[in-house]
């Protein structure tokens, strides 16, 4: 990078070292900051060494300050931190504190009781619904909205990590020419008469360019603008796209319909690289929920069982009772022979012995399943493979019962989103277009490697960016205009059933971001227009019902507008199959991957994703390239050494994880890493895959060239050991066991008789809180890790101190593999505290900080604790986490702002560990209390159990024998962790039961 | 006074076996025993010998306050701990000093009691030795902690606004009081018996700085015969006193490990096999430190082959026990029939840390076998360089047991693996400088050897029966 | 010599105990826990005036004390409810009307200010029977408003270890107004009892707070001091 891009990219948050905590405070240093006189000083940074080295530095910011040596950073930690511990030790004088009440207060709002505000998170042309949770005007957490039909109250990691996005102090904090802040105002001005003139020839030179949409008011928008620019075009980038999806169902059923599934009702399914119980897959949410219902083995026979045919090592797989490893190329042979077999899409590839074997078997179980059975079939499976499932799932009687078809959510489904971006590159080569406004997208980093974007946009007279963050491309626009996060803004948006939820604004534009509809209103010459006047325009247009005001109110409370999801289509599947495609060069395979924590790059930046342990390989911070064993060996590279990967001449590095159950002679690289511009948390991690990916090869190359380089990289992932080494942890058994033993997890392992201790047993008069947890039902998702983390005020610690065994998270989902290599089964196991009975973390505290309630928690008092670290040893689970170092920032405003008031926030030196949420128990206690009654089964759910989309948590009363958690204890299959050791965990599992094929079972 | 007879009766009936050396070589007078180790002190200048080494050990000594410095600006963060390994170098350290701290009130206490005149000589440098060590040993408990002026204050919590006391169910509570209760104890013991030879000093030193402070010190000691069957009675009492503390403390430290559920910890064998271990590293730092200062300050006359062979008796007697602990480990693994147990042993063995084990098993258990060997008891190099090794060994043993317990416990998704920083060693290596530094000063300002103690060993002072009758 | 050593031995004993005395006195004095010590305030605002003088509830301007943890402190926009009116431009009140002027909020120096990591709630405590001044003290005779209590855990402590010593009932015979409200609320002696609307009779705290706790289902004792009642 060139300095000038330097200085760019270190458009980092000002005043970060600013101690108020005011939202009023906080806005008016960041204000302050903008302008020449913040330019100024960052100019004179600029020079200095310790800038130099910011830049340059490996890990985020978060991390690198934990390296031994110590920096100009540290020093202002150190003062900061002997701030925070005065806070903890109780033992100091308090300094004077101001209290600063309202001029005027909100009618609604109760001075230290949180409000909830529903609201919807857009990704990419779907949408996640929330409720947001709102202390003060300062949203903290984010929920599902159990309300909403298409989610269930499901949520995922990305809007659990949300609210992080938002606060985070690398956004842009203004608009900017050249990479000088500009007041808005001035973009106004500048461009009128750029608009003018692209005007003059009706739009011929002005084009948009935007992320997938299914907003209904933004469309209408952007048709209205097209009305004043007949000649202009808009078109729409998503790096990771369905345009298999929308391809393969114009070739089954000769339009692009949207196809969603009903697993409620479904008894077998086939995937086909489909993951759709992991984040980001359009309907997860609902899907892992009636998945997990109809997983539950008290179905007995009607249990569903579930194959898969996977490429890369998914969540989704894990949960498979058979599981086939493929390349991804062969996927398409093997539903070609599946299809056949079934009737359908004409002659049939030719399959292995062992493809043969469990072809015929998933064939006969979905025959045997008419109507009950699924095909499903994952974004990055060529068209051909949609084709087949829609003819295969017609075969089956599946449509109408278990698939439904309805029109695409995203607005523009009809071109795919390729082509758009090859169409536009080559309108703009012509040096036509005079006007290129992006709009949330970053081609710059994302486009196919093949699209030489820079050439094109340098042909472009000017080029307008508006977004988050002052990234890749924004760099090289005239104008950046910063966007504003979703959580600040109105809109509108669908989910992947068609429901529409209004966007609502939680808090003002934390740094004076503009929505998109204002963007488009300047060249409506109504640059003064709102966003809110803008949807609820649109909404007003619409054939409501009744009163308006009513009407908008309760859309607004409910979260989402009745009656909007797209009606169901019955579509004739045409039978056409696209013949098979010869694919080029048997050389190696290459499969792209969306990321599963930060999906496409879009959230780089954000450390609570990017401290999330990734499904399966658990690894942080960082992209692998997974190798299955026997590659491995055959390349001579292991976990940890550099890899080189060659596309047509394109060439990247990247560090190897071997990994189980992956395909031979093939690689999976995942897509949104090796970012310049992301920011200080997101640059230079991993490797950027976009640079091997081509516009007509955009998920599998089978031409790759891959050497090992004798370098190696440190890959953090804080499970190193994924075996239960013969240890009964994750207690599982097939369905047919189960049914003729229920009782089988009590045979692995003997239970000590209650009472077996010198300590006189607890009474519990009031509650007894207890959690169960069914392995069944837990999809391995890890949106409860991040649901904890937002709820708990936990601090995000960097690659370094991940990789020095140092991760705070209180939550973490342990992945076992059992097996072969080539084929295992894999089991999750989310595993908080137990809150033991007997716990022995208890006894060995000198000072009392980790006492037992009265209610039966295992209390962690963090202004007594003093950090001797005995309990963490003593702890069989390990579940404590211990500040090492100053892990918590105490400086960057913003992010105090983040922080859960109801969650002390601890500081170093202190062991910390998950609470059963115990601010929520209090809450709902006193709120029980002050109506005189007992807190109600279900009343009070802890961060994770309300987060998990698939209901495999479950927190309760277990004195109150009718509760949820009760019942589940009662199960057959619950059982303690490690209950050999006389602990008594009162968070138990449910033992895990598979549901294979006999034939298959060998 | 029976006390006191009992004792000039051993003195005087002193049998030498075939080809021992006396405890004291014949030929010197009460005169010559003063005056050779008042000299030391007051006479001898201060050589460049002694000025070069003070300078390096002062240097670490200064490292040791650097780390400290850091680490409380810094956080624990800097050692190499983590989770599942929380306890490291900190906590090894911790038990290696206390075990070193055990030999001197052994050697004054208890063989006072079994009337092993042979003590006389090295008693009181090992018992400065002793103090020095527990004092590098309680530094340890508390920098290791999170937040070290809370753990202060938390663990004597007064003055107490909280309505909250200490947790008296927790070992490191116990550890707190045992390790304090020893310092204490001894620092008395030392300091009273110390008190007849600063008034010697006191009354030969020139210097009238020296007779003043001497003098402070020792007390307005007369040495009357009133003073003489106090201070008899007194050092006895306090003599009963260290010998319970001696097997205690260390058998508190082990309820550290014993107390927890850790595979590796949680065995019944710990107290005794602890003692056992801190007396061995005890009396090879006693050694380690005797050979040489003999050497240096000719005194082989006073502490002699006699001495070196005894000590080394001991080491290999505790040796002995210790190996047998060790034997037990892996008994109980094996008939505990406890998958977990099982798998810790085959860990420590063959796993990562292997090296560990076994480095520790040659040099705690093999290497001093040679102590069999007569020859070898008898030359200070040999025996020298034994004691060294039984050092590391004994500080390898700690390791073992601290390190490859924790890093591979119960569930196989959190182990982890502990490598040292150099913070770690640079604390280490700080407390090395803080006990010598102690040592260095302790040798030019106090009598290293006791000289009353060494006149009881003088025939001149076998009293007759009839003589001590007209003193009463 | 004799006599400074054993002079020495007695100073030692005597420097010890005297340290350990004057941090004991240091720990609870004033200047440490602020208790008794009126704060400076931007306005020189009297809860005597306004709760004995003018008799106004504590509730109007603390409105959410019995429904939140936060007792709530009013806006400017309470205090112009009357001002607006009365004393429109008394000099004392200027920064009053400013904030309501400019909208920028009066800025005041907490009075009560609890360790972060101390999580209090008024409302269980109102509604359990704690009246305002069994924590705050006579604020109704405070004219510049000071901490009454030193806050710190034992203080707490010695009400959660022994609630019956402290609760009061919220009605009594003979006046409709909220006990726990009530400043000049005495707690019932054999010459002054207190008598409940149901005519039951009170001559001493121990019964009273007795009967209060099972009829307000004060939580056990246990419950009230396990850790997680306030530090989570």
């Amino acid at each position: 990078m060139d300095t000038e891009s330097k200085k760019k990219t270190s458009d980092v948050c000002p005043g970060s070292k600013d101690k108020a905590l005011g939202l009023n405070e906080v806005k008016q240093k960041l204000t302050e900051a903008r302008g020449p006189k913040y330019w100024r000083t960052l100019d004179e940074l600029a020079q200095t060494p310790e800038f130099e080295e910011m830049l340059h530095r490996e890990f985020p910011r978060h991390a690198s300050e934990w390296t031994d040596k110590a920096s100009r950073r540290d020093f202002l930690k150190v003062m900061s931190a002997s701030l925070a511990l005065a806070g903890l030790s109780a033992c100091t004088k308090q300094p004077l504190e101001p209290i600063v009440p309202y001029v005027r207060q909100p009618e609604q709002l109760t001075l230290g009781k949180p409000l909830f505000f529903a609201s919807a998170m857009p990704m990419g042309a779907y949408s996640v619904p929330v409720l947001v949770e709102s202390h003060e005007g300062r949203p903290t957490k984010i929920e599902g909205n159990p309300q909403h039909p298409a989610t269930l109250g499901g949520t995922d990691v990305y809007s659990q990590s949300s609210v992080l996005t938002m606060y985070d102090p690398d956004r842009s904090q203004s608009a900017m020419f050249n990479g000088e802040a500009r007041p808005w105002a001035d973009f106004v001005t500048a461009i009128r008469p750029t608009i003018e003139k692209v005007r003059a020839n009706g739009g011929a030179g002005l084009r948009f360019l935007t992320g997938a949409t299914s907003s209904p008011s933004f469309v209408a928008h952007m048709r209205e603008l097209q009305k004043a620019f007949p000649q202009s075009k808009w078109y729409q980038w998503e790096p990771v796209n369905r345009d298999n999806v929308y391809a393969g169902a114009a070739a089954a059923f000769g339009q692009p319909v949207e196809t969603v599934y009903d697993f409620s009702k479904a008894k077998v399914v086939l995937s086909l690289d489909g993951d759709f119980l992991t984040s980001g897959f359009p309907g997860f949410h609902r899907y892992a929920r009636q998945f997990a219902a109809q997983r539950r083995p008290e179905l007995k026979e009607q249990m569903l069982r579930f194959y898969a045919v996977e490429s890369t090592p998914t969540n989704t797989g894990g949960k498979a009772d058979h599981r086939l490893r493929l390349k991804a190329s062969e996927i398409e042979n093997f539903a070609r022979a599946v299809a056949s077999q079934l009737g359908v899409g004409g002659a049939g590839g030719s399959l292995s012995g062992e493809q043969q074997k469990f072809a015929q078997a998933v064939v006969k179980d979905l025959q045997a399943n008419r109507g009950r059975a699924v095909v499903v079939v994952g974004d990055s499976q060529p068209a051909a493979v949609h084709a087949l499932a829609h003819a295969m799932n017609a075969a089956l009687g599946a449509a109408g019962q278990t698939v439904f078809h309805t029109d695409p959510i995203d607005a523009n489904a009809g071109a795919g989103k390729v082509d758009q971006l090859k169409t536009l590159v080559g309108e703009m080569n012509t040096g036509n277009i005079e006007l290129l406004v992006m709009m949330g997208v970053n081609p710059m980093y994302d486009a196919p490697a093949d699209v030489n974007f820079l050439d094109a946009m340098n042909k472009v007279a000017t080029r307008v960016h508006h977004g988050l963050y002052f990234d890749e491309t924004a760099k090289f626009c005239h104008w950046h205009l910063n966007g504003t996060h979703y959580l600040e803004s109105w809109g509108d948006v669908r989910a992947f059933d068609g429901t529409v939820s209004l966007i609502q604004p939680l808090i003002a534009p934390l740094y004076g971001g503009r929505s998109e509809y204002e963007l488009v209103s300047v060249f409506l010459n109504q640059p003064d227009m709102s966003t809110f006047e803008v949807v609820q325009r649109y909404w007003q247009s619409q054939p409501g019902a009744g009163d308006f005001n009513t009407w908008w109110r309760s859309a607004l409370h409910d979260g989402f507008i009745r009656d909007t999801a797209l009606p169901r289509r019955t579509v004739a599947a045409t039978g056409a199959v696209p013949p098979p495609q010869p694919t080029q060069g048997g050389g190696f395979e290459l499969a792209f991957r969306r990321d599963p924590t930060v999906y496409d790059g879009r959230f780089a930046n954000n450390g609570w994703l990017q401290e999330t342990p990734k499904p399966m390989t658990q690894i942080t911070w960082d992209n692998p390239v997974l190798l299955s064993v026997a590659t491995a060996k055959k390349l001579g590279v292991a976990t940890e050494s550099v890899l080189e990967i060659e596309v047509e001449g394109r060439k990247v590095k990247g560090a190897v994880w071997v990994t189980p159950g992956h395909p031979d002679d093939a690689a999976t690289v995942y897509l949104g890493y090796g970012r310049d511009n992301a920011g200080r948390v997101g640059s230079g991690l991993g490797f950027n895959a976009y640079k091997l990916r081509a516009s007509g090869t955009p998920w599998i190359v089978t031409n790759a060239k891959v050497r090992g380089t004798g370098e190696t990289y440190q890959l953090a992932s804080p499970q190193g050991h994924q075996s239960m080494e013969g240890r009964a942890l994750v207690r599982a058994a097939t369905l047919e066991e189960f049914i003729k033993n229920p009782a089988f997890a009590h045979e692995m392992a003997e239970a000590p008789a209650p009472g077996l201790t010198l300590y006189e047993a607890y009474e519990y008069k009031e509650h007894k809180w207890g959690m169960a947890i069914d392995q069944n039902s837990c999809i391995g998702c890890k949106t409860c890790v991040v649901a904890c983390q937002a709820e708990n005020n936990i601090p995000v610690v960097g690659k370094l101190e991940v990789k020095r065994g140092r991760h705070m998270n209180w939550l973490r989902v342990d992945t076992y593999h059992e097996g072969t290599a080539e084929n295992p089964k894999t089991y999750f196991q989310p595993v908080p505290c137990m809150h033991c009975e007997n716990a022995p973390c208890e006894v060995v505290c000198p000072v009392n900080a980790t006492v037992h309630s009265t209610e039966g928690l295992n209390d962690m008092v963090y202004n007594r604790c003093v950090g001797t670290r005995y309990c963490s040893n003593n702890c069989p689970y390990k579940v404590r986490r211990f500040n090492f170092l100053l892990y918590t920032d105490w400086t960057t405003p913003q992010l105090k702002l983040l922080n859960n008031p109801d969650v002390t926030v601890r500081s170093r030196g202190v062991m910390e560990k998950c609470t059963f949420c115990v601010q929520r128990i209090t809450h709902g206690r006193i709120a029980a209390e002050e109506q005189n009654r007992k807190v109600a089964d279900g009343e009070v759910l802890t961060a994770c159990q309300q987060a998990c989309p698939a209901d495999a948590i479950v927190f309760g009363d277990m004195n109150d024998k009718d509760s949820r958690v009760s019942k589940l204890k009662a199960s057959t299959r619950n059982y303690g962790l490690l209950e050999d050791l006389n602990t008594r965990p009162r968070t138990t599992y449910l033992a895990a039961v598979r549901n294979p094929n006999p034939e298959l079972e060998s | 006074m029976e006390e006191s007879q009992e004792i000039k009766d051993s003195v005087r009936l002193e049998r030498l076996l075939p080809g021992q050396t006396p405890v004291l070589v014949p030929g010197h007078s009460f005169g010559t025993v003063t005056d050779k180790i008042v000299g030391i002190v007051l006479r001898r200048p201060v050589t460049l010998g002694w000025l070069v080494g003070f300078a390096i050990v002062f240097g670490l000594l200064n490292l040791l306050g650097l780390a400290v410095v850091y680490l409380v600006f810094r956080g624990t963060g800097i050692w190499g701990i983590n989770v599942p390994v929380g306890w490291g170098f900190a906590i090894i350290n911790f038990v290696w000093w206390v075990g070193i701290g055990h030999a001197g009130t052994l050697i004054s206490a208890i063989l006072l009691l079994l009337k092993q005149n042979w003590r006389n000589s090295i008693n009181r440098f090992a018992e400065a030795m002793t103090l020095f060590a527990v004092a590098c040993a309680a530094i340890f408990p508390l920098i290791h902690t999170g937040r070290p002026w809370l753990a202060a204050y938390w663990l004597f919590p007064y003055p107490n606004t909280m309505g909250m006391w200490p947790q008296f169910r927790s070992p490191l509570i116990w550890d707190v009081f045992a390790v304090s209760t020893y310092a204490t104890i001894s620092a008395l013991f030392w300091f009273i018996g110390l008190l007849p030879d600063l008034a010697t000093f006191r009354d030969t030193a020139k210097n009238p700085w020296a007779r003043k402070i001497y003098g402070l010190l020792s007390m307005g000691w007369r040495g009357s015969a009133r003073h003489w069957k106090r201070y008899e009675s007194a050092y006895l009492l306090l003599a009963g006193l260290a010998t319970p503390l001696v097997l205690s403390v260390h058998t508190v430290v082990s309820f550290d490990f014993a107390v927890s559920i850790i595979p590796g910890w949680h065995a019944t064998i710990f107290p005794p096999y602890f003692v056992a271990g801190a007396i061995y590293s005890g009396f090879a730092m006693v050694l380690v430190l005797a050979i040489p200062i003999r050497a240096f300050y000719g005194v082989k006359d006073m502490i002699t082959d006699r001495h070196l062979d005894n000590a080394a008796k001991v080491m290999l007697g505790t040796g002995l026990i210790v190996a047998y602990g060790y034997g037990m480990e892996l008994f109980f693994a094996w008939y505990s029939g406890n998958g977990f147990e099982r798998f810790m042993m085959k860990n420590r063995m063959f796993g990562p840390y292997a090296w560990a084990y076994w480095s520790l098993i040659i040099f705690n258990v093999l290497i001093p076998q040679v102590l069999w060997l007569r020859k070898v008891r008898l030359s200070p190099v040999r025996l020298f360089m034994t004691s060294i090794v039984v050092l590391i060994g004994m500080w390898l043993e700690r390791f073992v047991i601290v390190v490859t317990s924790l890093h591979r416990d119960f569930l196989p998704s959190s182990w982890g693996h502990y490598v040292a920083t150099r913070w770690d060693w640079a604390t280490y290596i700080g407390t090395l400088g803080l006990f010598l530094t102690a040592m260095f000063l302790f040798i030019r300002v106090m009598p290293m050897i006791t000289i009353f103690e060494m006149r009881m060993l003088l025939p001149e002072s076998r009293v007759a029966p009839e003589e001590v009758a007209a003193h009463d | 010599m004799n006599t400074i050593a054993k002079a020495s031995i007695v100073a030692a004993l005597l420097l010890v105990g005297g340290l350990l005395w004057a941090a004991l006195q240091m720990q609870r004095s004033p200047y440490y826990t602020y208790a008794g010590v009126a704060k400076a305030q931007p306005v020189a605002f009297s809860h005597q005036h306004h709760y004995t003088g003018l008799g106004i509830d504590c509730r109007y301007c603390h409105t959410s004390v019995e429904s939140s943890s936060f007792a709530g402190i009013p806006p400017t926009k309470t205090c112009m409810n009357c001002h607006s009116q009365i004393w429109t431009n008394a000099p004392m009140l200027e920064p009053v009307r400013e904030s309501f002027r400019t909208g920028k909020s009066l800025v005041w120096t907490r009075v009560h200010d609890l360790p972060d990591f101390v999580y209090f709630d008024h409302s269980i405590h109102v509604n359990k029977g704690v009246g305002c001044d069994s924590c705050h003290g006579p604020v109704d005779k405070m004219p510049l408003t000071w901490q009454h209590a030193s806050l710190q855990m034992e203080w707490c402590l010695n009400c959660h270890r022994a609630p019956e010593k402290f609760l009061r009932p919220s009605k009594v015979q003979g006046s409709d107004e909220n006990q726990i409200f009530n400043m000049a609320y005495e707690q019932p002696t054999t010459a002054k009892p207190v008598v409940l609307p149901d005519g039951q009779k009170f001559t001493d705290q121990e019964t009273l707070g007795k009967y209060l706790i099972t009829a307000n289902k004060v939580r056990s004792v246990a419950d009230i001091t396990s850790c997680n009642t306030c530090h989570r």
